[in-house]
């Protein structure tokens, strides 16, 4: 595991935006080919506080607020990128991705495989995930899959702080195209309260999270959670609530799913015999059926139960009892552990 | 019309408060009776009244994420549309779409939250019209920050080349989000871009229902005897956040106060005095709206929250068409 190599947490404390926002500025100072494109990310400062305070300290040039024409300017990272450059794209809501797809899904990711390798991509696309604060289907979808399933991009989700900058500084140095998906509810603005948790100790200097290595957030016996994002937390407070009861759960935070640590899940596993996957994305074909895949690929012998929580196939609805019972909870994932015992 | 422009006003300050109402005394934005974004369109009337003035029920029309003054002009049901804002059962969506997905087929009425997403099924319905050869019509409305928008660009192409019978609507209000117009565009009047399509483009720079009403006749008559599509742009203001709780700290004091100079309503008040229209008669209309406006809040937060198993259902069409659960008694 990464905690190891990488500095310790300390005690000044950061939100995750700001813990990214301090990534972003340390590489645009150091590296004059770093630039920020999207909607709302000088003036506003990011309406999830993504890119707050960088317009004061870098200017319109390298902070870009552009139309919303989303194809133009996530395509012309992209172009941009593979003349060397190194943009930060933001598109404010992954749910907005399908004006502009074929840009990511043609174009950024598989330039570099097309040509053979002649060609790389070194950019950074992110974007806001998640509901939980009702604003129905078109604003709070997670779409983890949908990236991850698509090859040709590295697929970031922090869950801390700490985290955040780590796999910030890593995704901007990174020369591949990184898609880095933070959760809403995780970024400490004032007006989406955040669970006590994401807000942790951030080390000054720079750091990088090597993509690919899963986080063990909380050790346990009894069960695996490997989850995700906002999930991590919510796994987190329902282990609490187990242990209570005896049951000592063992959370696992992917932290990338491109590429993905299929080790530490099964080392997880080998030891606790029984596996619940979290995901606050679709169930169907998505992070759960690939984390289950590969643990039945590789660990069936170990494997005594599986339970998965995620997303039940509909779209997010609006109404707060309708999105309360689609988007997993703290009791879901209760529920799902003691399932497996 | 002025009826219209008053309900719609006041219909947005009533869920102003209402929405401010469980977010007291730290906003958070999941708490309340009405959770999620809020956008609220006051200062834009004059474009969907002076518009939807022409339209009937048969004819289409598609909004974006800020609708409630043009479903209001369109004539969507004031309850269920308010139901479903309150995400109640018996909303227009069964609380399954909320302020920015509002769904009233009834009246043709559609919403999308995705920018310019709108163009595309409008240009379909316009579609449907010249295949059936009937004379119903089209109307897409759009904020100024959505004509850069590849679905807006495209649906001007289909729609001239077809020739059909759709009415592209911008309302102008100068901004989008924190980026105002002239960032956006780098031409200051958008119904220029109409020509590189081949169709009329037309501009009303001033908020004014009644000049919006004489623009909004012709592009719909046009439509209507099949001469095909027109682009609108209108000049609005933005009188609030872009979406409540935005503390537009990107948009100057004098912007805000020119935007609230700009009222259309007190024009439109002044207007009607000058052809001889009693004051009266200009309350009696203001309070015959504040009044329809109390009824359907009233209304709304009597109805129930739906059951949590409803989340389940409408993926797919249901066996037995569900048509609105319970009469609404509403005047519309
Ligand atoms: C495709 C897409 N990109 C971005 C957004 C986020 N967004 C919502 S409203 C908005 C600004 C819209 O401005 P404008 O079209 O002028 O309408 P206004 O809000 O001013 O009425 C943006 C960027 C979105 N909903 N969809």
């Amino acid at each position: 595991m990464s905690r190891a190599q990488t500095p310790p947490m300390g005690d000044r404390e950061r939100t995750m935006s700001r813990a990214m926002v301090e990534a972003i500025a340390w590489e645009m100072e150091r590296n004059e080919e770093v630039f920020v494109m999207g909607e709302d990310v000088a003036d506003y400062g990011g309406i999830f506080d993504s890119t707050q305070g960088l317009l004061e300290q870098f200017g319109h040039d390298r902070i870009m607020d552009v139309p919303i024409s989303e194809t133009a300017f996530i395509g012309a990272a992209v172009g941009a990128a593979q003349q060397g450059m190194r943009p930060i794209a933001e598109l404010m809501f992954t749910d907005f991705f399908g004006v502009c797809m074929d840009q990511i899904y043609n174009q950024m990711a598989k330039n570099t495989y097309m040509s053979g390798g002649a060609f790389n991509v070194p950019m950074v696309l992110m974007t806001a995930v998640g509901g939980t604060y009702n604003d129905a289907a078109q604003h709070s979808q997670t779409l983890y899959g949908t990236f991850a399933h698509l090859p040709g991009m590295k697929v970031v989700v922090p869950s801390t702080a700490y985290d955040a900058k780590g796999l910030m500084h890593s995704a901007i140095r990174d020369d591949d195209p990184v898609v880095y998906m933070f959760h809403k509810r995780l970024m400490g603005i004032g007006w989406m309260p955040a669970p006590a948790g994401p807000k942790t100790g951030v080390p000054e200097e720079d750091y990088t999270i090597p993509f690919g290595e899963a986080d063990v957030k909380r050790t346990g016996e009894d069960a695996t959670v490997v989850t995700l994002g906002l999930h991590v937390h919510r796994a987190l407070e329902a282990a609490e609530t187990l242990a209570g009861d005896g049951i000592d759960t063992e959370v696992v935070d992917l932290r990338t799913l491109v590429p993905l640590d299929t080790e530490t899940v099964l080392e997880s596993v080998r030891k606790t015999g029984r596996l619940v996957v979290v995901d606050e994305d679709y169930r169907s074909f998505g992070v759960t059926g690939e984390i289950v895949a590969r643990v039945a690929e590789e660990a069936l012998g170990d494997l005594e139960a599986v339970q998965r929580v995620a997303v039940p196939d509909v779209p997010i609805p609006y109404s707060r009892p309708l999105e309360d019972e689609v988007i997993p909870g703290v009791e879901d994932i209760e529920a799902a552990v003691r399932a497996t015992q | 019309m002025y009826e219209q422009m008053v309900t719609a006003r006041y219909y947005e300050e009533r869920l102003q408060e209402e929405y401010l109402e469980g977010k007291q005394p730290a906003f958070d934005i999941s708490a309340g009776p009405i959770p999620g974004e809020l956008h609220l369109a006051a200062g834009h009337e004059a474009s969907g009244i002076g518009v939807c003035a022409h339209l009937r029920d048969e004819d289409t029309v598609t909004a974006p994420h800020r609708p409630h003054h043009i479903a209001i002009a369109k004539g969507v049901d004031l309850n269920r549309m308010t139901a479903e804002i309150f995400g109640r059962e018996t909303g227009l969506c069964r609380g399954k779409g909320g302020h920015m997905h509002l769904f009233d087929p009834d009246v043709n009425f559609a919403c999308s939250g995705i920018i310019a997403q709108g163009c595309p099924p409008a240009v379909g319905a316009a579609l449907a019209s010249k295949k059936r050869n009937d004379d119903t019509v089209a109307v897409a409305f759009l904020g100024d920050g959505a004509i850069s928008q590849g679905g807006f660009l495209e649906s001007l192409n289909l729609a001239a080349l077809q020739g059909l019978p759709v009415v592209f609507v911008v309302e102008d209000n100068d901004w989008a989000i924190s980026m105002p117009k002239e960032r956006v565009s780098s031409i200051e009047n958008g119904a220029e871009r109409a020509v590189g399509f081949g169709m009329p483009g037309v501009r009303v720079d001033y908020d004014d229902v009644l000049a919006v009403y004489d623009a909004a006749e012709a592009a719909v008559e046009r439509a209507r005897a099949g001469n095909g599509p027109t682009l609108l742009e209108l000049q609005v203001h933005r009188r609030m956040g872009h979406f409540m709780g935005d503390a537009e700290s990107y948009r100057t004091n004098e912007d805000i106060d020119w935007a609230d100079k700009q009222d259309p309503i007190p024009k439109l008040a002044a207007d009607m005095r000058d052809a001889g229209v009693s004051d009266e008669r200009i309350d009696e209309l203001a309070a015959s709206a504040r009044e329809r406006v109390e009824a359907a809040i009233e209304w709304a937060k009597e109805q129930p929250l739906p059951d949590p198993e409803t989340a389940y259902e409408d993926v797919f069409v249901t066996e037995e068409p569900r048509r609105p659960a319970v009469p609404t008694g509403g005047d519309d």
